[in-house]
């Protein structure tokens, strides 16, 4: 089976003296594998998800994602990789206020470069499979948490990443909302859509995730694997 | 920080200002810059309003300079002139002559007025000494400041005529007098001596009278003094109204400039400098709200804001009026070294004025936007930037979206209309900077057509002329307001022995021989009479077509034929005549009657020089041929083969040396640099601040784009967009703005020097350059917001994503 993501001997330290927030750690993940990232606050949750975006560098190791080593990529490369190969959802949406919903979602293709019009197809393509069509031309601020959540899922998926990244999607969703946005989840992973998800929800875990690692002060606690996602 | 209330408000103050350290930064090199224009502008306008008369009344200058025939009124009788009802103070009699002294290297100097005193104090006409001592002992002279230079230096000597046996005396310093007494001093034992040895010798008296206000009361003054000595004994008198006059044409010319540069970087410092501070306080709203949420009063909110401000700007305040103090300096010795009578400090009430009224711009602006914090309410202030942002801009988001332009480019543009009123300051400081770079551009560009206008010869690239150009007199010394012209170094041919003259019509054969000859001309430098005109008036005879070596017009045209005579505007004033009318016009002894076809762009100050074709006075012949070449001949090895035929005749050829401008031009052009440096900066400043208040604000969202793909390149090219339709606005309003102030001051510096200006002085902007300037507001904003687009590009994501 291809692996999507492989971290070999990765750590990060944010203080060259004190102990590392993450790691050593050594990890792969399968295409169309939905894993969830669980564990207590400053477990380094956050951080590997960093690392796996490239959004932030290892202090050691190697973080190979979709066949690339990216820890040794510049910021314009990193950039590149990230419209090319990440998708990714927030805990508070991260939509920009200042733009409509289907310009939110159609941002990131059109800094590929990607024509306006396929833009806009593929961004009504993405509303009307979540549900969102209808708020096209509304600001972000009209929402509901549940449907900027949706809006931010659209918008990672909006250039048909190979990774789906996803920090806390329901945490701060009111428990309707939360569900909404775990039936998406489950529907994109079996849609083969690969998924890296952190959560302290583990219900939302074992809903979505096809495998589930459990941190504790930025180690390897517990690897296991779900028979099959619900 | 005790001034900041209790411990607390000082911590809050303290960590404002160190937490913020860009903005800290701005707010201080932005007072600094616009306090430092400030003090340099003010003190040039407080030196250029009246150094003649701030000279003038420091030395105590006389009203009234009389000569007198010594053989027809004694010393003693003198004396009692400044007992003379009216007069309050007198000096004198001194002993006085004129003489043509020669410098070391055998170079004949105009005649200079000599003054025996010995020293330079007294009741009247303080002389000032510049450098070096008073004489003390027959030998030593002291020469006008002005005289100052690699020719004449303390300790080089000149002799007082060009005869074998002429004494020599020894410099010993250089002196200013603001009445123009003298043009060198000397113990009067000297001034006797030079009598002896037939130099005639007049009596100096120096008066000052308690009416000499109008032209009027220096008659009815003159007349007292006349009949207080008897017929005969009064030679002459010069008044301070005219060397006044004369004095204020040079300095007037540069008030207007001065003042508009003033009201320039004043406007803009209040501009930037409240922009600056409003933006820090307004930015901090959340931290305000959590200050208020654990118990600081509103009282002290207000005050911890405006604290904040006023550290960084005292600071900046404090080294901008060490600055301005510096850079003044060097420019007001220039305008000391032209003028002779400004003072090289900053006048102590500007190093007073500009910084209080600084502080006070800084407080108010701080105050308006600190007040409204201290009256926010807690809640309100904490949710700022934690709630969605709403409604402002988003229209100017969703249609500028619709360009075809690259997404990042797009969001740019539509970012100022999030923060309509910073970005209305930002336009502001780019209009102005525009502005102060268009009018500077179009000031030295009318300067250097005024500087070329001043010596058409140096259009020519080879002069050729009758007699050895090591033979002729040496350019006279720098130009004095007030001072009498000095002889051209064509028309002065006075040497130390009778120079051979070459034959023009030979010269003119050698001038046609060379290959390479494109077009030439004759001229001579001379003195003619012209009736209804006392004394004599300077003339440049033409012979051949003269167009290349034409005068700009200001009406008319240039010399045709024979039988035309072109002159300046002060000939036409003091003659009461017109373009059209006829003057006689006496050469030696032939005289012609020829018709005014045209008014010179003259700017010689005093001078009085006429044009004419040289066919109506045939008994005149030519010394010097101005000659073009071939476009790819060389000037310098025409010049080389001319001289080499017509040296052994007695002639020379060379080329032309660039013309020299004016010291007042180069004033001009120095402090036009330097001032809209300034300005240009300060106004870089403001954008800036605006952008990294932008740029801080939208960290998050910055953020958010490099997290879903945004390379650092769009993101610097969203944060350059977003100034970029503020430059090309800001450019577009600055040109003209900056056009029509030129247009405005270059005839009021025109009429300030008794001239008009032409249109070739005018007209200096071309549509390429008003096109460039236009582009200069783009250049300005995107270096103002290079800084912040740079660090906005290199910002760690996973930490711009954290800031809230």
């Amino acid at each position: 089976m291809n692996q999507v993501i492989e971290l070999e001997g990765v750590s990060k330290r944010y203080d060259s003296a004190g102990t590392p927030a993450l790691g050593p750690l050594t990890l792969s993940i399968a295409q169309g594998e939905a894993l969830a990232v669980t564990g207590p606050s400053g477990s380094g949750k956050s951080t590997l998800l960093n690392l796996i975006a490239g959004l932030d560098k290892p202090t050691d190791g190697a973080v190979i994602v979709a066949g690339r080593r990216i820890d040794q990529l510049s910021e314009h490369a990193l950039a590149k990789f990230r419209r090319e190969y990440i998708g990714m959802a927030f805990q508070f949406f991260n939509l920009l206020d200042d733009l409509t919903v289907i310009d939110n979602i159609q941002l990131p293709a059109q800094l590929t470069g990607t024509s306006r019009r396929a833009a806009a197809t593929r961004a009504h393509e993405l509303m009307e499979m979540l549900g969102i069509q209808k708020h096209a031309r509304a600001y972000p601020g009209r929402l509901s948490g549940g449907e900027r959540q949706r809006v931010g899922v659209a918008r990672a998926l909006i250039n048909r990443p190979a990774l789906l990244l996803a920090d806390e999607p329901t945490g701060a969703l009111d428990t309707a909302s939360g569900h909404d946005v775990r039936d998406l989840l489950v529907d994109l992973h079996r849609g083969g859509q690969s998924i890296v998800l952190v959560t302290h929800d583990l219900a939302l875990a074992e809903a979505c995730a096809s495998r589930t690692i459990h941190l504790v002060d930025g180690h390897l606690a517990l690897d296991t694997y779900a028979r099959a996602v619900r | 920080m005790s001034v900041f209330g209790n411990g607390a408000l000082g911590r809050v103050v303290r960590s404002g200002v160190g937490r913020r350290r860009v903005q800290t930064l701005v707010i201080a090199v932005a007072t600094m810059m616009a306090v430092a224009s400030a003090v340099v502008a003010g003190s040039l306008m407080v030196a250029a309003a009246a150094p003649f008369d701030h000279a003038f009344g420091r030395q105590r200058g006389a009203h009234i300079t009389a000569q007198f025939d010594p053989a027809k009124a004694s010393a003693a009788q003198l004396a009692g002139t400044g007992n003379l009802d009216g007069v309050t103070a007198s000096a004198g009699p001194y002993p006085s002559t004129a003489f043509r002294p020669v410098d070391r290297t055998g170079f004949q100097m105009p005649t200079l007025t000599l003054v025996g005193r010995s020293g330079p104090d007294g009741d009247v006409d303080r002389v000032e000494l510049k450098s070096g001592r008073w004489a003390q002992k027959p030998g030593e002279i002291v020469l006008g400041a002005s005289f100052e230079g690699p020719s004449f230096e303390i300790g080089s000597s000149l002799r007082t005529s060009d005869t074998a046996n002429a004494p020599t005396l020894s410099i010993v310093g250089f002196a200013v007098s603001a009445s123009r007494t003298a043009d060198a001093w000397a113990v009067p034992e000297q001034v006797d001596a030079l009598a002896a040895q037939g130099s005639p010798v007049t009596s100096q008296m120096l008066y000052r009278f308690d009416s000499a206000g109008t032209a009027r009361q220096i008659l009815a003054d003159r007349a007292k003094l006349a009949a207080a000595v008897g017929p005969g004994a009064m030679l002459g008198t010069q008044s301070w109204l005219d060397t006044k006059r004369a004095a204020d044409q040079g300095a007037a010319a540069t008030v207007p400039f001065v003042m508009a540069f003033g009201v320039l970087g004043i406007v803009m410092s209040v501009i930037i400098v409240s922009s600056v501070i409003s933006g820090a306080v307004g930015t901090s709203l959340r931290r305000i709200g959590i200050l208020k949420a654990i118990g600081f009063t509103p009282r002290e909110v207000v005050r911890a804001y405006v604290a904040q401000a006023l550290i960084p700007a005292g600071a900046g305040i404090a080294v901008g009026v060490v600055l301005g103090n510096v850079l003044a300096v060097p420019l007001l010795s220039d305008t000391e070294s032209v003028y002779g009578t400004v003072s090289l400090s900053v006048a102590w009430w500007v190093d007073i004025a500009v910084p209080a009224a600084a502080l006070l711009v800084v407080a108010l602006a701080a105050l308006v936007p600190a007040l409204r914090a201290g009256r926010l309410h807690t809640v309100e202030a904490i949710a700022v930037g934690r709630a969605p942002r709403t409604g402002r801009g988003q229209w100017a988001h969703r249609a500028l979206g619709r360009l075809p332009l690259p997404r990042p480019v797009t969001y740019g543009l539509a970012t100022p209309f999030t923060h309509p009123v910073r970005a209305l300051a930002m336009l502001l400081a780019v209009a102005f900077g525009t502005v102060a770079a268009t009018f500077a551009v179009g000031l030295t560009s009318s300067l250097s057509a005024v500087g070329s206008s001043q010596d058409p010869e140096s259009r020519a690239a080879v002069t050729v002329t009758t007699v050895r150009l090591n033979s002729m007199a040496p350019p006279p010394p720098p130009p004095v307001a007030g001072e009498a012209p000095s002889p051209s170094p064509a028309s002065s041919t006075a040497t130390t022995s009778r120079p051979k003259v070459a034959d023009p019509a030979k010269v003119r054969a050698a001038i046609k021989s060379v290959a390479g000859l494109k077009s030439y001309y004759g001229k001579l430098q001379t003195d003619v009479a012209v009736a209804g005109v006392s004394g004599s008036v300077q003339a440049s005879l033409y012979e051949g077509d003269s167009r290349a070596g034409s005068y700009d017009m200001l009406s008319g045209h240039w010399i045709t034929s024979r039988g035309q005579v072109v002159v300046p505007s002060r000939f036409l004033e003091r003659t009461s005549t017109k373009v059209g009318d006829t003057v006689r016009l006496t050469y030696e002894k032939e005289s012609a009657d020829l018709r005014i076809v045209g008014e010179t762009f003259d700017t010689s100050g005093n001078e009085l020089e006429i044009h004419a074709d040289m066919a109506d006075f045939p008994s005149a012949r030519p010394d010097t041929f101005l000659v073009d070449v071939d476009s790819g001949v060389s000037a310098d090895e025409y010049a080389q083969k001319v001289a080499a035929l017509v040296q052994p005749l007695g002639g020379d050829a060379t080329t032309v040396p660039p013309a020299d401008q004016k010291g007042v031009i180069l004033i001009m052009d120095a402090m036009a640099v330097l001032l809209t440096l300034m300005l240009v900066s300060v106004a870089g400043l403001g954008v800036l601040n605006s952008v990294v208040l932008d740029t801080r604000e939208r960290v998050h969202d910055l953020g958010v784009c490099k997290a879903i793909g945004m390379s650092p390149r769009q993101t610097v090219s969203l944060v350059l967009a977003s100034v970029a339709a503020i430059g090309v606005i800001g450019g577009l309003l600055g040109v003209p703005v900056g056009y029509l102030l030129h247009r405005l001051v270059m005839p009021v510096m025109g009429r300030a020097v008794g001239t008009s200006m032409p249109a070739s002085v005018i007209d200096v902007y071309g549509p390429g350059q008003l096109l460039l300037l236009g582009l200069g507001g783009v250049v300005l904003a995107m270096l103002g917001a290079l800084v912040p687009a740079s660090w906005a590009a290199r910002t760690r994501t996973a930490t711009a994503l954290r800031t809230e």
